[in-house]
């Protein structure tokens, strides 16, 4: 009798398939890999931006903050409200690969490139930029910033894809990515904006990743406001897409 | 080893969307090794009802039964149990055929080869092709192989050759037929009459929702009145199947005749089983009229004229008039 295949192959296929299509996706490896690398270049090596101390400082998290919104807001949103479109969603649907395992696909081939991101963005600081890793810095917090921060912005990105039309979530995200650049204390501090927007800064995702980061390179920030923050927004994203995704 | 139930069973299935009834209490079984055909025009329920076969839509009402499992509540297991080939492909644009193929087969315990299957469907010339560039047809065939890959035990296939070239539509009902002799149980919707004539065991001809017919292809076309079915070399005038009609119920209690609304170069008689005389006396009646017939049918219906009746297309036909006085 025909059976389903064991949970880990199935899933172990379905995450090299995601990885395969990322990689043949130029424009989005335009945003998951060139936009970081650029920003943290670019600002780092023209001091227009008032960051306190080192610029690579304030702006190696930040890119770090970036490359995970990339990859996981914009380009697993957009990727999949386009499976959506075109019905890939659906007719894997009527396989036996199940929706966790897709999900966990999905999951695993959005960290290995973060990892890559992130492998590429520190080589960049450490042999251009001169950054160095500061001693006694709590860098298991990069683990905690890229699981929290993946979780969340994930769940941002397939609750546009799993509800709106293909073209409205790929226009969506390219937006939320310049708004989280801009507000995100991303290359700008956000006690260097103007009210309200410093308020709404605060409460923005964006924001506690990249703080998160900060603080796993030893800056002082709040990391219990940053997890609550992350916690907060991951909750309520998954919630909705879990409500609102639909196959077609 | 083999499970005695029927692969599908649905009993007085209601589905709507927005109030408008989709499928007003449709009913059937498909047994196993048989090809069920499920035919009709566009908009009929073809579609809603494979795919609520297929666990994608919950009907409104009645029972649906998939090899004994209700299959909107079901899991992988039966899923594995069943190859899908739905409309409008899905499959992901920048993949390769011997990709997506690979993947599909990765999600079953004991698939066919997928090399093996690139082969069996034609694809080996594209399998390193992206999809996007594939053929209507090519896709086609791939939707068909990626349905084969997991040895299922039923097939829903949803207009399966639409699309494909004369060529990919016979290899692909042959392989419908192998599947067939190997015990598979094989739903399909099409609107294709040749699919139905050489491959389905049964059909189910479906209209505005409801089965308007069902049984063996050879006696839906039986189950028609007798008739004679005629086509003229070019459209009569209206006064001579006017004629015509006079001359044929002439002594001919109940007969008449019908031609076809706004083509008139073809008439049916009807109302009495054909006979050598009525044969004899239509073609004199032609050849003192000066009207060539190209066809003339006494063996009752072909499956299209049956299906067309069927459906409610003959609305599209007319009574011929009364003679002129």
């Amino acid at each position: 009798m025909s059976a389903p295949a064991s949970p880990l192959r199935a899933t172990a296929a379905m995450t090299a398939m995601e990885l395969r299509i990322t990689a043949r996706r130029g424009e989005n490896l335009l945003v998951t890999i060139v936009i970081p690398a650029v920003v943290l270049l670019f600002f780092a090596s023209v001091s227009v931006l008032p960051t306190p101390g080192r610029p690579v400082d304030f702006l190696l998290p930040g890119a770090l903050a970036l490359a995970v919104i990339a990859t996981s807001l914009v380009n697993l949103g957009i990727a999949t409200g386009y499976e959506r479109h075109y019905g890939v969603l659906k007719r894997l649907g009527g396989s036996p690969l199940t929706r966790p395992q897709l999900l966990v696909a999905k999951m695993a081939a959005v960290v290995a490139v973060e990892v890559v991101q992130f492998a590429l963005l520190i080589a960049i600081a450490f042999g251009l930029l001169g950054w160095r890793p500061p001693p006694g810095a709590p860098l298991s917090l990069l683990l905690v910033g890229l699981v929290l921060g993946t979780i969340a912005f994930a769940g941002l990105g397939l609750a546009m894809a799993g509800g709106l039309r293909a073209e409205l979530t790929l226009a969506l995200a390219n937006a939320l990515f310049l708004a989280f650049l801009l507000l995100g204390g991303i290359v700008l501090p956000i006690d260097q904006l103007p009210a309200p927007l410093d308020t709404l800064a605060a409460i923005l995702p964006a924001a506690a990743l990249a703080d998160l980061f900060r603080a796993a390179f030893g800056a002082s920030a709040n990391v219990v406001w940053s997890v609550v923050v992350l916690a907060a927004w991951g909750i309520a994203a998954i919630a909705i897409a879990a409500r609102t995704f639909s196959w077609e | 080893m083999s499970d005695p139930a029927p692969a599908i069973a649905i009993r007085d299935l209601v589905k709507e969307y927005d109030g408008r009834a989709v499928l007003g209490g449709v009913s059937f079984e498909v047994a196993r090794g048989e090809v069920f055909a499920v035919l009709g025009p566009n908009g009929a329920g073809k579609t809603t009802t494979a795919e609520i076969l297929a666990g994608y839509r919950k009907a409104d009402a009645g029972e649906v039964r998939v090899m004994r499992a209700d299959p909107w509540r079901a899991g992988p297991s039966l899923r594995a149990r069943v190859g899908l080939m739905l409309q409008n492909g899905g499959m992901e644009p920048r993949a390769r055929p011997d990709e997506i193929l690979r993947l599909y087969a990765a999600f079953h315990a004991h698939p066919r080869d997928p090399d093996d299957l690139i082969d069996l469907v034609g694809l080996r010339g594209v399998a390193g092709t992206r999809y996007r560039r594939l053929s209507g047809g090519e896709r086609q065939r791939l939707a068909f192989a990626v349905a084969l890959v997991g040895r299922p035990e039923l097939l829903i296939l949803d207009e399966p050759t639409a699309g494909m070239d004369p060529g990919a539509r016979s290899s692909t009902r042959e392989l419908i037929r192998g599947l067939r002799s190997d015990g598979a149980a094989v739903l399909l919707t099409t609107h294709d009459l040749v699919d139905v004539e050489r491959l389905a065991d049964r059909v189910a001809i479906i209209d505005a929702g409801r089965i308007v017919a069902m049984g063996t292809p050879a006696k839906l076309i039986a189950a028609g009145a007798p008739r004679l079915a005629l086509r003229f070399a070019k459209p009569l005038e209206m006064g001579e199947l006017a004629s015509l009609a006079a001359m044929v119920r002439r002594g001919r209690k109940g007969a008449g005749v019908r031609g076809e609304l706004g083509d008139r170069s073809s008439a049916f008689i009807e109302g009495l089983a054909p006979d050598p005389g009525l044969v004899a006396a239509v073609t004199r009646w032609a050849a003192a009229r000066g009207v060539l017939i190209t066809e003339l049918r006494a063996a009752g219906r072909t499956f299209e004229e049956r299906y067309l009746e069927l459906t409610g297309d003959s609305a599209a036909s007319v009574a011929a008039p009364d003679e002129e006085p």
